[in-house]
């Protein structure tokens, strides 16, 4: 097989990098090699993050390679469009529906881009959009901190591995009190992309 | 069992399997989470040292004592430690020493790009590179043994994407007698006192042992050679490897895990039995250099920059430039997202302590503020650009004496010397005394948060815990007193009328001033008080307290029908009622919301577990 990519992006303190870390154990709970990377430090004071993750058969560098992101799971609408040229033209995007405004943009330096401007660029970039309701889908389950396992359920829908396996990794890797709203979380974005294939 | 873990968790799993006793270090991204990880092997003494030389002499002692020990820093701490490592290649120590350095070739998050592996060569001791999580655990072990059988530190050099990435990783046991205590110290004045007599017998032997090494780098799995096809023949180490192979899946290799002392023979072998010779490294020509000093001739830094990452789309366009890779094999990258999109730089977060001091800073005429490492230089970033200058740990207090004794004041201008409370006791205490004994003039500024926040809120001297449980705490303004500073003023960080009288009065006083701002880092503090909102009958868009930077004050869609500018909005997501932007307020439009209840929030409002712990 040949090597699956995904880029996960958002913005510091969204949880990206939990994500990142859930999607590395499923690759290995699936029986492929994996290797991840993610850009950490200054990142958690609000700034754009980035998280690269692989699996194949024998994967080398923990670095996704340019243009090649097979999918790309932005956690909001500016993070996800700035990535855009790292996809695949047969790449899938998913994003997050939330605006966060840089604080260029809240202080009036700069313009968030409309929302004609993001989807006519990401139409470039892919026909494969999918405009995940993941903010609301976690503020419904009483939380936005589970948005993260949202937007992987979402991602599952679109993947090959049984949903057995998704829900031992998450057991495993979030606080124990948390478990039942995350498993909640995972299936609501999984049902919403079920629900749009 | 196969586990998932990042090059830092490998490490300090490394560090429990292979029987480390003692941990210590100094955070710094991206090498801080390999200390946070070893502290949960109980077997393991872990401390947050108050600089990496203290850290690494702390291990050092311990080494001595009979310990295996590991010192952990970022790739500017080496510069800092180097003074304790040195003395250690010649007296060695009774058990094993690794020294952990985590470069950051690309600068994620450092002042300044450097290539520690000069270190090893410069200190004279081996120096291992692991490319991901399973080497990283393996080389501790490895490092240990090699560290005792030549009786030697040994660096074991990692960087942002060994530390920061994960692979899979084969876990084994401690098979160690942690109860045994170590053996009985007995003097002996010529291997451990480094005076020149005895010092000076030990400088044959260390060459000598270097010459060794060499020799047993041949013969090492960890450097090995794979043959390929004949044409391209590939030198590389750490993660630049594995780049590498992914860019040339069919070329010949020779996988280094020890780069120095070098493998001369495999590198002979290699060059020998390949048409070109090409070193893919990361940073400065390490490799490369000592295989011209051997008279082979390769190629490298005539095809890479000597700076920055050499990710597998660089070792790409490079190598298609030098003609070594077909054009057609090069991946082009579609253009797609528009290039004038906002950027997201980091910001303080809603509730900082640091926000009232640079809102008045950026307010000062003719004032030089000479700023230090941690989250408090994100005043040099908008909306604040209240900073001259950043350079590296303590530097806020000595290069503002520099400032004074350079006569600055004569061109009408005053100094400010910033520090936080972590950099304060890293570096800053001896620039303090220095300005006080030499009758020195500066005003000097400690940002204490209770915490070392950027790296992701670590101990240090100014607190009442440690890495374990309690600790004894330092009182800053006290220790500035015993340092013989007469004007000491605490002030709160949450009251920025306070603060701009605080740093006034410091700037008028004649004789070295020392101001304690004082505010927890709302990620150590008390939480969320109530949410503040903006009476948007009241407010006329002046736009004051966007000078705040804060993320939760945002323009709204209304404006104001005189000044036709936006009002302000409070997200009340991110708002966590710290009050600056309420007692900024000229026409007190801002206040807490009185009657609904916080909602469920996000980024802001407790730290993320997932980030949160990032350096």
């Amino acid at each position: 097989m040949e090597t699956m990519n995904f880029l996960i992006t958002g913005v510091g303190g969204q949880g990206t990098v939990l994500a990142s870390d859930i999607m590395a154990a499923v690759g290995v709970a699936a029986g492929y090699d994996v290797k991840k990377s993610d850009i950490l430090g200054l990142s958690v004071r609000g700034g754009g993050v980035i998280g690269h993750v692989r699996w194949g058969e024998k994967v080398y560098s923990p670095i996704v390679p340019e243009g090649k992101a097979d999918f790309l799971l932005a956690f909001e609408l500016l993070e996800g469009m700035r990535w855009l040229d790292q996809l695949r033209p047969t790449g899938k995007v998913l994003i997050n529906q939330q605006r966060i405004l840089p604080v260029v943009v809240s202080s009036g330096l700069a313009e968030y881009p409309s929302d004609e401007r993001i989807d006519a660029a990401v139409a470039v970039a892919t026909p494969a959009y999918y405009k995940v309701p993941a903010i609301d889908l976690a503020l419904e389950l009483g939380t936005s901190k589970v948005l993260n396992v949202v937007l992987l359920g979402a991602l599952s829908g679109l993947l090959d591995v049984a949903p057995e396996i998704w829900e031992q990794v998450l057991t495993e890797r979030v606080p124990k009190k948390h478990t039942q709203t995350n498993l909640k979380a995972f299936h609501a974005g999984r049902d919403w992309m079920k629900g749009q294939l | 069992m196969k586990k998932i873990m990042t090059g830092n968790e490998a490490i300090a799993r490394g560090a429990y399997e292979y029987g480390v006793k003692v941990a210590t270090g100094y955070p710094g991204t991206p090498s801080s989470e390999i200390l946070e990880n070893i502290t949960q092997y109980k077997e393991i003494y872990s401390e947050w040292s108050t600089n990496e030389k203290v850290a690494t002499e702390a291990a050092i002692g311990a080494a001595y004592a009979g310990r295996r020990a590991i010192t952990t820093m970022k790739q500017v701490g080496m510069n800092v430690a180097s003074d304790a490592f040195f003395f250690a290649v010649y007296t060695g120590m009774r058990a094993g020493l690794l020294i952990v350095a985590a470069d950051d070739p690309g600068m994620f998050s450092s002042q300044n790009e450097q290539d520690n592996r000069h270190y090893a060569r410069f200190a004279k001791m081996p120096m291992l590179e692991p490319g991901d999580s399973q080497e990283a655990k393996d080389f501790v072990g490895l490092g240990l043994e090699l560290s005792e059988k030549w009786d030697v530190p040994v660096l074991l050099r990692t960087c942002m994407r060994v530390s920061h990435s994960a692979s899979p990783v084969e876990l084994g046991e401690r098979n160690w007698d942690d109860e045994a205590l170590p053996p009985k110290w007995v003097r002996n004045q010529e291997k451990y006192v480094c005076t020149a007599m005895w010092a000076k017998k030990k400088r044959p032997m260390i060459e000598e042992r270097l010459v060794k090494l060499s020799e047993l780098a041949d013969t090492m799995p960890i450097n090995r050679l794979e043959w390929g096809d004949r044409k391209l023949g590939i030198i590389a180490s750490g993660p630049a490897y594995y780049y590498a192979r992914e860019v040339f899946p069919n070329a010949s290799f020779l996988k280094l895990g020890m780069t120095f002392p070098l493998a001369k023979g495999l590198v002979r072998e290699l060059a020998a039995g390949v048409e070109t010779l090409l070193v893919i490294e990361e940073l400065d020509p390490f490799i490369e250099d000592q295989v011209k000093a051997m008279g082979i001739p390769c190629r490298g830094k005539d095809i890479f920059p000597a700076y920055g990452e050499l990710l597998p789309a660089d070792i790409e366009h490079y190598c298609a430039e030098a003609g070594l890779l077909p054009k057609e094999k090069v991946t082009v990258k579609r253009e797609i997202a528009p290039k004038d999109l906002p950027g997201r730089s980091p910001v303080l977060c809603p509730g900082c302590p640091h926000r009232s001091t640079f809102y008045n800073l950026a307010k000062m005429k003719d004032l030089i503020i000479v700023s230090d490492i941690g989250c408090y230089n994100l005043g040099a970033l908008a909306p604040f650009f209240a900073t001259d200058f950043m350079g590296s740990m303590g530097a806020g207090f000595g290069v503002a004496h520099g400032f004074e004794i350079g006569d600055i004041k004569k061109t009408g201008q005053k100094v400010l010397g910033i520090v936080g409370d972590s950099t304060f006791f890293h570096n800053g205490v001896t620039p303090l005394l220095n300005v006080v004994h030499n009758g020195g003039n500066s005003t000097l500024m400690v940002l204490d948060n209770g915490t070392t926040a950027m790296t992701g809120h670590q101990d240090h001297p100014g607190l009442d815990k440690t890495l374990h449980g309690p600790g004894k705490r330092v009182d800053i303004a006290n220790l500035a007193r015993a340092c013989g500073v007469e004007h000491v003023i605490k002030v709160n960080a949450f009251d920025v009328k306070g603060v701009e009288k605080a740093i006034k009065e410091g700037l008028a006083y004649e004789g070295p001033s020392f101001i304690v701002v004082e505010g927890p880092c709302f990620f150590v503090g008390q939480g969320s008080g109530p949410v503040y909102e903006v009476d948007t009958a009241t407010c006329n868009g002046c736009t004051l307290c966007f000078r705040l930077g804060c993320p939760a004050i945002v323009q709204s869609d209304e404006l104001d029908e005189k000044t036709g500018r936006p009002k302000a909005w409070i997200d009340p997501v991110l708002c966590v009622g710290c009050d600056m932007c309420a007692q900024i307020c000229p026409r007190h439009a801002i206040g807490p919301v009185v009657t609904e209840a916080k909602p469920a929030s996000g980024n802001g409002s407790k730290p993320c577990a997932g980030c949160g712990t990032a350096g």
